[in-house]
């Protein structure tokens, strides 16, 4: 019932807005079904929200938000990109995760319409192309920052990674550590692997890292696989430091985990729910309030994505109907000029190939909650 | 002692597969049929499991009545509106069928409980008997699957061999047309069959999300592949086959993950599929059919 | 069955191929000019070149399932063989022959190739089994291929190719350029497959099945799948076809998946999992076994749907679900089927020769 009187409040929103005048289109694709549709959702709320905050403040700039399936494919990506192009959108989000954004990526560049992701993290997402810009930390990245805070801080010396196999964002980021960890004097003593469909029994992994001595165990991947490895860990005894990325950011919130089982994991994460300024308090309330969820990263990443729009097109001055190409310039102009100061972080900036710049916030979880590290 | 460790985690893997193969080989030596939903049944006897348990905290042995009166019914509709209609056509279209079913199942999930993983409460706890100075450890979820395994393989075996619909299932299996001739009703045995079957697949669901805790609306589909490789493996059809081949393929992908390579270990556990089969056409277990000229 | 009936046979058989081929080439001339005068909206234009490499699938399926009575539930295996090698060759290419349709005709040859071969392995173990085991060897065998193109790397440089498992150990020299990345596939691949490209393949694949169906072998393709032991019995080299079924088959599932792969900038191994073979497979069933024409129109219709069910949003792949299952007992439970034969006097034949 709940449900279906946001959706018609959503209607009448979307409607009013519509009386007003017209509206920017913004349009994106991400897995709203299928294995990985918690991301797409996630981020898709998270938009909306932010247009729903942004129409209702009557602020001269108005959005309408379209987001289509793509069940984390790439063919699906570029079927609904097409899709949302026959509609009229004028600013793209890209798509949620990284190989379907590939593809439509290189549809927003041979189209001209501009796209910020929110949070499709490969390299290969921006490579080459000026109108394609990232709100998440580019995988590469959370690899050697991880690597760097790892030395940094001192935590350990010798480290066990565990990565997925068939998954680009993981083995994007287990590259550039696995690079850069000998060069900062961490020694990778364990470095092992699984997949799709055989992601639910970790002992093998764990047992390696566990014999070959290794004091962190670094785990570049979301948080579901996550939660299985810490829980196996902790019923063979093994009790290393566990680092994680921002993929791990949500472990706390699944239904019936116990939160004992992630006392000590750090994480890289640009998002915390948990944080106590104005922005993030009034996100995380709105999205509780309407889904009965805490928000993750994804939803984070949607919502600034919404509001560095707001903010650009604001400050191009442009109106709803230029069309896609004149918008495409001016935010290329803008969003490598502007700073965003989002709920996933302060002072964002763009470089040129579309990558982002924000700090990565380590957290380290006690009692069930996040605590800054620095 | 490694080697143990790894040979018992192998083995709790398998009792895993071995369980779900069970549902999986019963359906197809009876109804020779193979039914692509069942691994989603299977999640969704675990999501009755987790929600009777999780959220209305109920004991677990209730929520596993409950899980498997729910699956048994969805096993009955299931057949009824899907799968009879199809009893005459050839066994793709019927395959092709169960995968809708399998895509319905799924997708009805995600609309009904949401995309968002769950952490699945044990119904036995997470402890282990340590063996050797805790050197080795089996923990209680394993030896309860394994356990699980053998009443199910025994009360199977018995049911089929000592009963009258036993019997029937039999006479259904090896020639549908002279089972109906004898007074059979194979309608009514078949659709017996996949109820059986389904509410075995709930205690699988209920073991799986037990043994490894999470729950998502494909939870049950990928293990589902997997399960039915292990009942080819030992002789699909063959109950104890499905017992034998599940277990060998949880040892043979834990052997492959940490003595060949965690990368490859799917290619090798497929790979020994296939020169099993090459070597045994019919699995481990498996009848070899006659034929007839 | 009189030499009459057999003279009637051949004339209705011929008709369906004519059938199809104007079908085909109708569909194309309509899709074509609708996509250049831009009536066509994006959604469908993006999707003409995947329509098109589904449709080869089918038909290449149909000849192992429909034709020679085999159940392959790995065929995605094939496909993905032929993208990464089409896909590979192609960028090869890129220096020395700038024409693109150039380029991509020999790419998909390359791909065919390499999935030809592919097939030819994978046959001489797969075509001793029967049946389900058979399947279930297919699934192993896909299930193989995605593993191995995850762990595989494949890089060019001034030495020549390089390739390594595992991890990435080429060491390619200064200026040399990783193609296949394991688990990150191939990126930034030159879109060059265009619709006409996939409209001749389509035409090609055809003609290469109904010859191949009504020539010798063809006969005795159906000869060995409705009785296998009879066919023996003459003195038929049961090995032998079916093996020219497979990697006839292969082939054209290889130049499918390159042209299918060379339509996106990007490919990974897992796209051609389980979930993809099956959805071919489905093509195939729904287009009524050995059917050429069902099959393409299943393969076109079967894309399509999703992207027309968008409207109804969070229950889209549920009213796929529904839909896929209602046509499959609709097609299939004789009740329904006969009222239905009856409308339709090419199929009322058909089921008169089934009964004799």
């Amino acid at each position: 019932m709940t449900k279906r009187i946001i959706t018609c409040t959503l209607l009448v929103l979307a409607m009013a807005s519509c009386a007003f005048g017209a509206a920017f289109k913004i349009g994106g694709t991400g897995p709203l079904t299928g294995g990985a549709a918690i991301y797409g959702m996630a981020a898709m709320r998270g938009a909306q929200i932010a247009v729903d905050e942004i129409n209702a403040m009557n602020a001269g700039i108005t959005f309408e938000l379209r987001y289509e399936d793509d069940t984390h494919d790439a063919e699906k990506a570029v079927n609904a990109y097409n899709a949302l192009k026959d509609w009229g959108m004028q600013v793209s989000l890209g798509s949620v995760t990284s190989k379907p954004c590939e593809a439509t990526a290189a549809e927003n560049f041979a189209d001209r319409i501009f796209a910020l992701t929110p949070s499709a993290s490969s390299a290969a997402v921006t490579e080459g192309k000026d109108n394609v810009f990232q709100m998440c930390f580019v995988d590469p990245n959370q690899g050697s920052a991880s690597a760097q805070y790892i030395a940094d801080k001192k935590l350990a010396k010798k480290v066990a990674v565990i990565w997925k196999n068939d998954d680009v964002y993981s083995k994007g980021i287990r590259d550039t550590f696995v690079e850069k960890a000998p060069g900062l004097g961490l020694e990778v003593v364990s470095e092992t692997t699984f997949a799709d469909g055989n992601d639910n029994d970790f002992s093998v992994q764990l047992t390696d890292a566990k014999e070959k001595g290794a004091e962190l165990v670094f785990l570049p991947m979301y948080y579901q696989p996550a939660s299985l490895i810490l829980a196996q860990a902790q019923q063979m005894g093994y009790a290393p430091k566990w680092f994680g990325v921002d993929g791990m950011d949500g472990i706390l919130t699944m239904e019936g985990f116990d939160k004992s089982l992630a006392e000590g994991v750090i994480l890289l994460t640009p998002f915390n729910a948990d944080a106590k300024d104005e922005k993030t308090v009034k996100f995380v309330a709105e999205y509780q309030k309407r889904f009965n969820e805490i928000p993750n990263q994804f939803a984070a990443d949607g919502y600034d994505c919404v509001y560095a729009y707001c903010q650009a097109l604001t400050q191009a001055k442009a109106t709803p109907d230029m069309d896609a190409e004149a918008i495409c310039a001016k935010m290329i102009e803008q969003f490598t000029t502007m700073t965003l100061n989002g709920v996933t972080g302060e002072n964002v900036k763009w470089a040129k190939n579309g990558e982002v710049t924000k700090d990565p916030k380590g957290m380290v979880i006690k009692n069930g909650a996040y605590v800054g590290l620095d | 002692m490694i080697f143990l460790n790894y040979f018992i985690s192998g083995i709790s893997l398998g009792s895993i597969y071995a369980i779900i193969a069970l549902g999986y080989t019963m359906v197809y030596g009876i109804a020779k049929m193979l039914n692509f939903a069942h691994g989603d049944v299977i999640m969704v006897g675990a999501y009755v499991c987790f929600y009777a348990v999780a959220r209305y905290e109920l004991n677990p042995f209730i929520g596993l009545v409950l899980a498997m009166i729910v699956c048994t019914f969805l096993g009955i509709i299931i057949e009824r509106f899907a799968y009879k209609p199809l009893r005459q056509a050839p066994s793709l279209a019927v395959l092709i069928t169960a995968i809708g079913v399998s895509y319905l199942l799924q997708n009805t999930a995600l609309l009904l409980w949401s995309s968002n993983p769950k952490v699945f409460p044990s119904i036995i706890g997470r402890g282990a008997f340590k063996l050797f100075d805790g050197e080795l450890s089996i923990s209680h979820i394993t030896a309860l699957t394994i356990i699980a395994c053998l009443v199910i393989m025994a009360v199977l075996t018995l049911f089929i061999n000592k009963t009258r619909l036993g019997k029937a299932m039999r006479a259904c299996s090896e020639d549908k047309g002279a089972a109906q001739l004898m007074g059979i009703n194979v309608n009514a045995t078949i659709s017996l069959t996949f109820a059986i079957g389904s509410g075995l697949a709930a205690i699988a669901g209920a073991l799986l999300c037990s043994a490894y805790p999470t729950l998502m609306p494909t939870t049950g589909a990928l293990p589902g592949i997997k399960a039915f490789t292990a009942a080819v493996f030992g002789g699909i059809g063959s109950i104890p086959g499905a017992f034998l081949g599940g277990l060998m393929l949880g040892v043979i992908e834990i052997f492959a993950k940490a003595y060949i390579s965690s990368q490859l270990s799917d290619a090798v556990v497929f790979a020994m599929l296939i020169v099993v089969l090459l070597v045994k056409p019919a699995g481990l277990l498996g009848r070899q059919t006659q034929e007839k000229v | 069955m009189t030499m009459r009936r057999l003279i009637n046979l051949k004339r209705v058989e011929a008709r369906r191929i004519y059938l199809t081929y104007f079908i085909v080439i109708l569909a194309y001339v309509i899709c074509q000019t609708m996509s250049s005068t831009k009536i066509l909206s994006s959604t469908m234009r993006g999707m003409l070149v995947p329509i098109c490499a589904y449709m080869v699938m089918s038909i290449s399926l149909n000849l192992v399932v429909g034709i020679s009575g085999e159940l392959s539930l790995g065929h995605a295996g094939f496909m993905s063989v032929g993208a990464f090698s089409g896909v590979a060759a192609a960028i090869l290419m890129q220096g020395f022959i700038p024409f693109a349709p150039v380029r991509l005709a020999l790419a998909m040859i390359i791909a065919a190739i390499f999935a030809a071969a592919a097939g030819f392995l994978i046959g001489i173990p797969v075509l001793r089994l029967k049946g389900d085991y058979l399947a279930i060897v297919t699934l192993a065998f896909g299930e193989i291929i995605k593993s191995i193109l995850n762990n595989f790397y494949l890089g060019v440089d001034s030495g020549g190719l390089q390739f390594s498992m595992l991890s990435d150990t080429t060491r390619l020299l200064a200026g040399g350029k990783l193609i296949i990345r394991g688990p990150m596939g191939i990126s930034g691949i030159q879109k060059i497959a265009t619709f006409p490209a996939g409209f001749i393949l389509v035409m090609i694949s055809l003609m290469i099945v109904f010859n191949l169906v009504n020539s010798r072998s063809g006969r005795a393709f159906m000869a060995i799948r409705d009785d296998r032991i009879a066919a023996e019995s003459i003195g038929l080299d049961i090995t032998k076809y079916k093996m020219t079924a497979f990697v006839m088959s292969a082939a054209m599932a290889g130049a499918a998946g390159a042209l299918f792969a060379m339509n996106y900038s990007t490919i990974v191994a897992n796209k051609f999992d389980f979930n993809t073979s099956i959805l071919i497979l489905v093509f195939v069933v729904l287009g009524g076994q050995g059917n050429m024409l069902g099959g393409i129109i299943a393969a076109a219709a079967l894309t399509i749907l999703p992207e027309k069910l968008r409207q109804f949003s969070d229950y889209r792949m549920l009213l796929y679900a529904i839909i896929l299952i209602i046509t499959m007992l609709g097609t299939n439970n004789q009740e329904i089927r006969n009222f239905f034969a009856g409308l339709n006097p090419f199929r009322r034949k058909e089921h008169e020769e089934e009964a004799a």
